[in-house]
């Protein structure tokens, strides 16, 4: 190949593409930068750990409903347990109905243990976890699940 | 003696005319053809319209004004929207008191919110009957099928921006719609647990983190939703709404049947002759020209000029809408509803009337009913222009033969599957109760909502298959989308009761 033979592709051209190819380059990552913005880094929010009271306070085979912290505490012979109140649907609070629990915005309906018996729910109601404080009260903890059926002993 | 200071004297004699020539360019009301149609293209406002409009268009029964109408409520709620702004305030402690100041104390604000909650709930009822409208004069076709698909996009920030809407005054009913809308959001992970690969892939919880900002619904939520409401959408409406109109003018004026070439076409009551106009051409002052002068009182075409006709019509769709929406606003208040409370939600909570059919598919699956059917039938509305490319029927109301009456079959046909679906789940529960430990996977997919939108699809194939027509097809699957949507939004409304159980009235609701 000489010097005297065209190029077989113009200057022009790939400028051209050089310059589309950037601003392409450019435009994708200004859009993953925009949405990488809004997606929270650190997700704020008050903790969800609650005392509930010193454990005598709640008689055996009774329940307590914890409305501020959409929960409610059973205690049977074999221990406690919390029960969320938080459809597992779409979030809104369950209402204690005679043998379950009912969701008042789609019809969601559990069972005495969270169970799901009808209605849209995916998943059974949280267990959540129990626990110890120092003074000797019992704490939950939302944020944290337990497997259906695990009873705090105290 | 100077000439400049006589110069000045004058000038400033003729000061109110020069300024007034100046602000309208004509300086005059337009005497003359070529006069309207430079108070058309001289104007910023007015140059969105086309110079002439074909005599068709101009017809009430073709449009029904629902286009201007939607637009009209939504420059409304503009106006009114920035005034609410005034005095809102976008903060969880302070959002429902500002909203009870604007109610009780503002002065006209009562009145300003209404306005502008009774010309959103038109602008949603406009949006979805100008669809209609459109579908069933044929007008989506040829060469009408992009902006029909920015119709639907328009109908989506429609619906968008009275969802953010309604959440700004942190009431009851704004909190319980946050927690459903961004858990709706969150939804996909229905589908992603059922099968077991949220660990990896987590596009739910990833779109409700975008949406709320945190893990609650609080102030984080409450700013983007308001961010949303008053800029994002309106802007990204406003930017459709302009591409929207550019393309009605770029298509060749409103669909229409096409004017018979270098015959004559009637006109006011008499024969007139017209010419064929090119759809992809705009015709400005050339078409006002026929032979050697100027016409007067006829086009050259079957048009006439757009000033004074066609802006009296919008003119008068405007002042309708107005007077509809200041009676409303007058005779009923916005709601309000008690202050937030995360505890518990109201029973039942209901969201606002063109969001109820949505929550009864919701009640059937999260998944399905809020985000995939929503999704398919925006789809396939959007799909029809493209799959029904046979012209024919232009802006005519069911125009091809036989239209009418595969409408009303289908009318029929949807009515009785949509009403037996709702009776057969009243009565007898659905898949959770026959069999209690059946996988979630079953739920998502098989539901009166899924099966409602297969038997609608199918049905519209049969009458492909038995009319042979695409067009027919598209009428029996839109009929079936229109009823659907009519039925169920009517069924939540009135026949779902507190845990939206099955009631005949909302009078036999059990009372606390």
């Amino acid at each position: 190949m000489s010097r005297l033979d065209p190029p077989r592709v113009s200057r022009r051209s790939v400028l051209s593409l050089a310059s589309m190819g950037s601003f392409l380059a450019a435009l994708g990552t200004a859009i993953a930068g925009i949405l990488r913005l809004p997606n929270p880094a650190v997700l704020p929010g008050p903790a969800r750990r609650f005392k509930l009271g010193a454990p005598d306070e709640f008689a055996v085979d009774s329940e307590t409903a914890f409305a501020e912290q959409n929960l409610v505490l059973f205690r049977d012979n074999d221990g406690f347990y919390a029960v969320s109140t938080i459809c597992t649907h779409l979030g809104c609070t369950v209402a204690r109905s005679k043998d379950g629990f009912a969701c008042p915005c789609h019809g969601s309906r559990f069972d005495n243990s969270g169970r799901v018996v009808a209605g849209p729910a995916p998943r059974p109601l949280s267990w959540l976890e129990l626990a110890r404080a120092a003074d000797g009260q019992l704490i939950v903890n939302a944020d944290n699940e337990v497997p259906e059926g695990t009873r705090y002993r105290v | 003696m100077a000439t400049a200071p006589r110069e000045f004297i004058e000038n400033l004699q003729h000061l109110p005319q020069a300024v007034k020539d100046a602000w309208f360019r004509l300086g005059k009301a337009p005497e003359s053809e070529r006069e309207e149609s430079q108070a058309t293209f001289h104007n910023l406002f007015l140059h969105i319209h086309s110079v002439r409009v074909h005599v068709r268009t101009l017809k009430p029964t073709l449009t029904l004004g629902l286009g201007i109408m939607a637009t009209s409520a939504f420059l409304i709620t503009v106006i009114t929207g920035v005034l609410l702004m005034v005095y809102y305030k976008p903060s969880t402690d302070l959002a429902y008191q500002s909203i009870k100041d604007i109610h009780f104390t503002v002065s006209t604000g009562r009145f300003m919110r209404n306005i502008h909650r009774w010309a959103a709930q038109l602008m949603v009822l406009a949006v979805l009957l100008h669809m209609a409208r459109v579908f069933f004069t044929s007008s989506y076709k040829k060469p009408r099928e992009f902006n029909w698909v920015i119709g639907l996009g328009l109908l989506v920030i429609t619906l968008a921006l009275s969802f953010t809407g309604y959440l700004l005054p942190w009431d009851q009913l704004a909190y319980w719609a946050i927690t459903i809308g961004s858990n709706i959001a969150n939804s996909p992970r229905e589908l992603t647990d059922a099968i077991g690969i949220t660990k990896w892939m987590d596009p739910g919880g990833f779109q409700k983190r975008l949406l709320l900002g945190a893990n609650f619904v609080g102030q984080d939520a409450l700013i983007r939703f308001y961010v949303l409401h008053v800029f994002v959408l309106p802007l990204a409406l406003v930017v459709l709404l302009s591409v929207h109109f550019w393309r009605i003018r770029k298509d060749g004026g409103m669909a229409r049947p096409e004017d018979p070439m270098g015959g004559l076409a009637e006109w006011g009551g008499e024969l007139r002759p017209v010419f064929q106009p090119v759809a992809t051409k705009t015709y400005g002052l050339m078409a006002l020209v026929r032979g050697k002068r100027a016409t007067v009182n006829r086009g050259p075409e079957n048009t006439v000029m757009s000033w004074p006709h066609l802006f009296w019509a919008e003119l008068a769709v405007f002042m309708v809408t107005v007077a509809v929406t200041l009676v409303l606003s007058y005779y009923s208040d916005a709601p309000l509803k008690e202050l937030a409370n995360p505890a518990i939600p109201e029973n039942p909570a209901k969201a606002p009337w063109y969001f109820l059919g949505l929550q009864e598919l919701v009640s059937y699956s999260a998944f399905m009913g809020g985000l995939l059917i929503p999704v398919i039938v925006v789809f396939g509305l959007a799909l029809i222009p493209f799959l029904d490319r046979r012209p024919g029927g232009e802006g005519l109301w069911f125009g091809t033969a036989g239209e009418r009456s595969v409408a009303v079959k289908s009318l029929f046909f949807s009515l009785a599957v949509t009403v037996g679906m709702l009776a057969l789940t009243v009565n007898y529960g659905w898949l959770r109760n026959w069999f209690p430990e059946i996988h979630q996977l079953w739920i998502i997919l098989v539901n009166p909502g899924s099966l409602l939108v297969l038997i609608f699809a199918a049905w519209s194939l049969y009458i492909l298959q038995r009319q042979d027509s695409v067009r027919h097809a598209a009428v029996g699957l839109f009929i079936c989308f229109l009823v659907g949507f009519t039925i169920l939004t009517y069924f939540a409304t009135v026949h779902r009761g507190p845990s939206w159980k099955f009631f005949w009235w909302p009078s036999q609701w059990p009372v606390h």
